[in-house]
C-alpha cells in the first residue's frame, strides 16, 4: 500500500496522483493527515482502494467511479456527492447532503448522516448505520437509502421514485412521502443492502417509504426510465 | 458565507497559550471571509478594571487626551492603552458607565467592546493581517471566539466586522443572516434602551442575547429564547465572561463542527481550522444539531 501525506502534498496532487491510476489498477493507497481538507480522492475513475486516515472535509470522494473510498473519520458535507459507482466507506458521521445527486455505487455511513442525507439521489445506493437529520431523500429520484436508526422530520419530501427504509423513529414524514407495505421483495432488498455494508440487522424490523406519486405527474408508462 | 471559530479553554494551564492556539484556527478560515476580521478575548480577569475597547480610524488619535476627558466626566482615573487603531480604556465604576461616557463624547470613537474580561478587536483586510495588527499571537485568555467575514447584510468596515458586543462581557459571532432583524433593532432600541452603532443583523442578535440575560435568564435560556424570537439562518458562537456556547438555527444551513477534549472545547465552521488543535487526534469531534444549544462554563 503507498502512503501519501498530506501534511507535505497537495490536495491536487494528490487528486492527479489517484485520477492518473489505470483503468484496470488495483493499487492501494492510504491517505495521511487529510486534516479535514476538502475534494479528497475526487474524480477516481479506476477500481484502486484509497483509505483516508482521520477527519475529511467537504466533498471528499465526490463523481467516484469504480474505486473504493473509506474514511476513517468523519466527512464534511456533500461525501461522495455525484458517485456514480464504486464503494465510499465513512467509519465516523458525515455531515449534510451525504450522497447528494448520486447516480449509483453504495455509500455506507457507520456513524450517523445530518440533514439532507441522500438529497436529489439518483440511484446510489446508501446505507446508514446510525441516523440520518432533516429531510433526507428530498427530492430523491431512484436509488435506496436504508437507515439502520432514526429518521428526523422531513424524510423523503418531494420524493419521486427513490425507496426508503428505516428501523428506527420517523420525524413527520416530507410532503408526498407515505409509509408503504414493506413485501418480501423490500426484506430481499434490505438484506442484500445490509450484508453489501458489511452491516448485521433484522429486515423485518424496517419499514419502507415512498412516494405517493401525488405531487407531480407520474406517468406509469415511464416507470421503466427510474 | 463567513467563518467563525471558538475556542474555550477548559485547562487552565493553557491560558497563555489562548492566541497561539487560537490564531491558526482564524487563518485557517480566509477563504470563508477575507473581507474583515475580528476577535474577542477573555482575558480571565473577572474582577479586573472596567475596560472598553474603543476605535478610532486616526492612527495618530488622541487618546490619551480622551481618557482625560473621560477621568473629568467621571471622577476617576481612566488609563489609555493604545493597540493599532484600537485602545484599552479602562477605569470608572462599571463598564457600562465608562462606555456611556464613550458615548457621550463627540469625537468619532466607536466601542468595541464593554466589560472586565473581554477585549474585542475587529477590522477590515485579511485575517491574518489583522491578527498581527492587534497582536493576537501573543495573547492569554480563558477563552475566544472570532470571525472571518464575507459580507452580505451591510458595508465592509471595521464597525461591520464581528464580533459584536453590546452589553456586559458579552460577545457573538454569525455566520448567516437574520431575516427579522430590523423590527427587532426597532424594539430593542424603543422599549429596552438598547444602543446600536449598525445597521448589521447580528449586532441585533447580541442585542437580543444582552437583554435577555439582563431579564434574569442564563446563556442557555437565553439562547432557546432566541430559536423562537430570531428568523434567519445562523450559526452563532456566543461567548460571556465565564461561558462559551453555540447554536444553529433549525433548518442548519450554515456549517459547523465541535470538537472537546479534557483541556479544552471548540467550534469551527468547517473541522480544517480545528485540526492543529494539541490532541485533535482523540477529540470527541461531532457536527451539532439544529436548534440545540451547546454550552460550556456558567453559561
Amino acid at each position: 500500500m503507498d502512503a501519501i501525506d498530506l501534511a507535505t502534498t497537495t490536495t491536487r496532487d494528490l487528486n492527479a496522483r489517484l485520477q492518473a491510476e489505470a483503468p484496470r489498477s488495483n493499487a492501494a493507497y492510504e491517505v495521511l493527515h487529510p486534516g479535514g481538507r476538502h475534494a479528497l480522492a475526487c474524480g477516481l475513475t479506476a477500481p484502486i482502494a484509497v483509505t483516508l486516515r482521520g477527519h475529511v472535509g467537504y466533498y471528499c470522494a465526490g463523481m467516484n467511479q469504480n474505486a473504493t473510498v473509506t474514511v476513517e473519520g468523519n466527512a464534511g458535507v456533500g461525501v461522495a456527492e455525484n458517485m456514480m459507482s464504486g464503494l465510499v466507506r465513512v467509519k465516523g458521521d458525515a455531515s449534510q447532503s451525504a450522497g447528494a445527486t448520486g447516480h449509483g455505487g453504495l455509500l455506507v455511513i457507520e456513524g450517523s448522516a445530518s440533514a439532507r442525507c441522500g438529497i436529489s439521489m439518483k440511484g446510489i445506493d446508501i446505507v446508514v448505520k446510525g441516523s440520518v437529520g432533516h429531510n433526507s431523500a428530498f427530492m430523491a429520484q431512484a436509488g435506496r437509502l436504508v437507515v439502520c436508526g432514526d429518521a428526523e422530520d422531513g424524510l423523503g419530501d418531494s420524493l419521486y421514485e427513490a425507496v426508503i427504509y428505516v428501523a428506527g423513529k420517523t420525524g413527520k414524514l416530507g410532503a408526498d412521502c407515505e409509509e408503504q407495505e414493506m413485501t418480501e421483495d423490500d426484506r430481499k432488498t434490505v438484506a442484500e443492502l445490509l450484508a453489501r455494508a458489511g452491516l448485521t440487522g433484522d429486515p423485518a424490523s424496517f419499514r419502507r417509504f415512498g412516494s405517493a406519486r401525488q405531487l407531480y405527474n407520474f406517468k406509469i408508462d415511464n416507470v421503466g426510465s427510474y | 458565507m463567513c467563518g467563525i471559530v471558538g475556542l474555550y479553554l477548559k485547562n487552565p494551564e493553557l491560558r497563555g497559550e489562548l492566541g497561539a492556539l487560537f490564531s491558526p484556527m482564524l487563518i485557517e478560515m480566509s477563504g470563508r471571509g477575507p473581507d474583515s476580521a475580528g476577535i474577542a478575548v477573555y482575558r480571565g480577569e473577572e474582577e479586573g478594571a472596567a475596560k472598553v475597547v474603543a476605535y478610532h480610524p486616526d492612527l495618530d488619535f488622541g487618546w490619551q487626551a480622551l481618557a482625560g476627558e473621560l477621568a473629568d466626566a467621571l471622577g476617576a482615573p481612566v488609563s489609555a492603552t493604545q493597540v493599532a487603531n484600537h485602545a484599552i480604556l479602562a477605569g470608572g465604576a462599571s463598564p457600562m458607565v465608562l462606555r456611556d461616557a464613550v458615548f457621550a463624547q463627540s469625537a468619532g470613537v466607536r466601542v468595541m467592546s464593554a466589560g472586565r474580561s473581554l477585549e474585542i478587536y475587529k477590522d477590515i483586510g485579511l485575517p491574518k493581517d489583522v491578527l498581527q495588527r492587534f497582536l493576537v499571537q501573543g495573547m492569554a485568555g480563558s477563552h475566544a471566539v472570532g470571525h472571518t467575514r464575507m459580507a452580505t447584510e451591510s458595508a465592509v468596515s471595521t464597525e461591520g466586522a464581528h464580533p459584536f458586543n453590546t452589553g456586559d462581557d458579552l460577545c457573538l459571532v454569525h455566520n448567516g443572516s437574520l431575516s427579522n432583524h430590523n423590527g427587532l433593532r426597532e424594539w430593542l432600541a424603543t422599549h429596552k434602551g438598547i444602543p446600536f452603532q449598525t445597521d448589521n443583523d447580528s449586532e441585533v442578535a447580541a442585542a437580543y442575547l444582552t437583554w435577555r440575560l439582563s431579564e434574569g435568564a442564563n446563556l442557555a435560556e437565553a439562547l432557546e429564547a432566541a430559536l423562537v424570537d430570531l428568523d434567519g439562518f445562523y450559526t452563532f458562537a456566543i461567548g460571556t465572561k465565564d461561558g462559551f456556547a453555540v447554536l444553529r438555527d433549525p433548518i442548519a444551513c450554515k456549517p459547523a463542527v465541535m470538537a472537546e477534549t479534557d483541556d479544552w472545547v471548540a467550534m469551527a465552521s468547517e473541522f480544517r481550522a480545528l485540526a492543529g488543535l494539541p490532541g485533535i487526534e482523540t477529540a470527541t469531534v461531532w457536527e451539532p444539531r439544529p436548534a440545540t444549544v451547546y454550552a460550556w462554563g456558567r453559561a
